[in-house]
């Protein structure tokens, strides 16, 4: 029997060893490893005797969004449901932003910039591109925001609420420097408040300024991580925005401190009823829009999300391991550099060997963007096969009728967070009792 | 204002905000005066050429926001966000400012005649910078690229995590933030002060200022490794 410690097992252990040799706090890529509360601990019921279903495999069920309508001249319109997540230039190679660009473009959805501006390839190689307003405000420049189909203004994301962005120096490269005005090989730490606004009065002010500039032609949206989700909701809809993206704390991101993925937010789960909670007291539930995001990986995530309430939901770590990521044809060279297939997270390490996360050219050069916007958009189908076939099941013809009279949970925790009754009773805690 | 020009009224008591900036966005250039501003936000945001815009009162949040190319002089006051993210061009205001005026700003010249409050040139990426008057708190707070010159004082934690800016300063400077060093003045930064006085028609000795910029202690994490030392020993 191992008499190894619970409280500082090996791991534990390890990262003591680690942080007193070297004295700086550990800084990874992905999201949140730890075992949390996700969608799985939801079911959906499905049809029976009070409830028809319609036929899986040929009756129309809808997946399409619009975002914006009645305040941008040019709302977007998605056709499914499932967008890609805000990823820059820098954290990504060139190639992974072009594959994630067709992947989307054959999906027809959007993807997002990231921080650090837009380039002129991924402008190109995106039908839909989100710009992504962040407090960095690297390579902002009102030409290309003219040129966005929408604007999304990044108040934080689900791996660091409150942190700013980070990129270290061995990805700040002459054209990274370049396009954020920062020295070649320093460690950009970004800001993480925006420099001129604090709050959601200033934010109004903000967002009208946004849409002046733009001449009112795009829709805006405001990404929060998952905070206070009730609270950042209902002040983002107050501050005139089109859409809220929730990032929940199993969001990834391309380099933080693991103590900020591992312990701040909280989880997709429990973020989106209480944004969807503000939405409806304020009578604008499926007007402004739901964006869930933080941990999607399958159809019945996406089915779960949008059956809680949210409008569409928003992929980045899923997106990045269907171009390629964490590929197992890889192994050999994820051993060399100390991990595996399936454990690879030092995004920030520019030593990719999928080419994704990387500006190292030769490595970057391995990934064929137009393989792996083909795997994305393959993905995408296979996620929006799978909402159709759940939604049909249980009797909607559109995504969006989905509801939380679909699900039930699965546990007393999952119940209370996702505010739908515990399976096989009608208790929802803190609710019913 | 261009000589000789007719200078078309935009009166905000009877236009609207959308219709002033959409005026001044289809313009190719020329000259206009916003009469009535009234502290309205936003006013000549997003102009994208050569037009001159003189506006006749103090203006809310944003003023001249994202500014290229084009003129904006303001006869009065702003609120927070003068000319954030100015690209190119110019824009001047006879009064004081209130927070973040040039925030992030990518080039071109903001001038502020009076004081400036707090972040002045917060994140500035490359546009110059003249106050006539003080700089509030944290002015050129993560400033990376551009000149900030201030004729009169500046207030706690200048230059706070600043990169590759730099500010000069003539009168007295309450605090510097982390990172922040007084510096040696050469005469390549004399030239700087002197061009910068001379392009935004402020009066003062170039020889009065005191340069300030990064000490570069903040660029990269310090990372140790004990157990390499210890290996190697």
């Amino acid at each position: 029997m191992s008499n190894e410690s619970h409280t500082f097992d090996r791991s534990v252990i390890a990262e003591i060893h680690r942080a007193a040799n070297t004295g700086i706090y550990r800084i990874r890529g992905f999201g949140a490893k730890r075992k949390l509360p996700t969608l799985d601990e939801l079911v959906f019921l499905g049809a029976s005797m009070s409830r028809y279903p319609l036929e899986g495999y040929r009756e129309a069920c809808g997946t399409d969004v619009v975002i914006g309508e009645g305040r941008a001249e040019r709302p977007v319109r998605l056709d499914i449901p499932i967008t890609i997540a805000g990823m820059s230039f820098g954290s990504l190679s060139a190639q992974a932003k072009e594959a994630l660009g067709r992947g989307a473009n054959a999906a027809g959805t959007s993807t997002t910039t990231g921080d650090g501006g837009m380039t002129a390839e991924e402008r190109e190689h995106s039908s839909t591109l989100v710009y992504q307003y962040l407090p960095s405000r690297y390579g902002m420049n009102p030409d290309d925001l003219r040129k966005a189909d929408a604007i999304e203004v990044v108040v934080g994301q689900g791996a660091k609420p409150g942190g700013g962005g980070m990129l270290l120096g061995q990805k700040i490269t002459e054209r990274v420097g370049k396009m954020r005005t920062l020295p070649e090989g320093i460690d950009q730490r970004s800001a993480c408040r925006h420099p001129d606004w604090t709050g959601p009065d200033d934010l109004e002010i903000k967002i009208i300024e946004l849409r002046e500039i733009t001449g009112w032609q795009v829709p805006v949206y405001v990404k929060v991580g998952a905070a206070r989700p009730y609270y950042d909701t209902a002040l983002a809809v107050k501050a005139g925005a089109d859409a809220i993206v929730v990032d929940g704390m199993q969001g990834g991101t391309a380099a933080t401190q693991d103590v900020f993925i591992e312990h701040v937010g909280i989880p997709t789960i429990a973020a989106i009823p209480e944004a969807v909670r503000a939405l409806k007291e304020l009578g604008v539930h499926r007007e402004v829009k739901l964006i869930a995001a933080g941990g999607i990986r399958t159809g019945a995530d996406v089915g779960k999300a949008i059956a809680l309430g949210a409008d569409a939901v928003s992929i980045g770590t899923a997106a990045l391991i269907a171009i390629g990521d964490q590929n197992p044809a890889l192994e050999a060279e994820y051993q060399a550099l100390g991990t595996s297939a399936g454990s690879w997270e030092d995004y920030q390490a520019g030593t990719d060997p999928a080419g994704i996360t990387t500006q190292d050219p030769a490595l970057a050069g391995r990934l064929d963007p137009v393989i792996a916007g083909r795997r994305l958009a393959n993905y995408l189908q296979v996620l929006t096969l799978e909402v159709q076939t759940l939604a049909r099941a249980n009797g909607k013809s559109h995504v969006h009728n989905l509801e939380p009279e679909d699900l039930a949970a699965l546990t007393v925790e999952a119940a209370a967070m996702a505010k739908v009754p515990l399976a096989g009773t009608n208790w929802i805690p803190g609710v019913t009792g | 204002m261009n000589p000789g020009s007719e200078s078309t009224i935009l009166d905000m008591e009877i236009t609207t905000l959308r219709e002033l900036n959409a005026a001044l966005h289809e313009a190719d250039s020329g000259d206009f005066v916003v009469r009535n501003p009234r502290g309205a936000h936003a006013v000549a945001a997003g102009i994208n050429s050569p037009v001159a815009v003189t506006v006749e009162g103090s203006v809310g949040y944003y003023c001249a926001g994202m500014h290229q190319v084009g003129r904006v002089l303001v006869h009065g006051n702003a609120s927070t966000g003068l000319a954030e993210n100015i690209m190119s061009g110019e824009v001047r205001i006879t009064g004081s400012a209130t927070m973040s005026a040039g925030a992030t700003g990518h080039g071109g010249l903001l001038v502020i005649e009076g004081n400036s409050g707090a972040r002045c040139g917060i994140s500035m990426k490359g546009v110059d910078i003249v106050v006539g008057g003080n700089v509030g708190h944290m002015s050129a707070f993560m400033a990376q690229a551009g000149s900030l010159v201030v004729l009169g004082d500046a207030a706690d934690d200048l230059g706070d995590s600043i990169y590759e800016a730099q500010v000069f300063v003539r009168g007295d400077v309450a605090s510097l933030g982390a990172d922040c060093i007084e510096k040696e003045v050469r005469p390549e930064h004399i030239e700087i002060v002197t061009g910068l006085l001379a392009a935004s028609s402020m009066q003062a000795d170039p020889a009065d200022f005191r340069r300030y910029g990064s000490a570069r202690q903040l660029y990269n994490f310090h990372v140790d490794d004990i157990d390499a030392e210890v290996a190697a020993r």
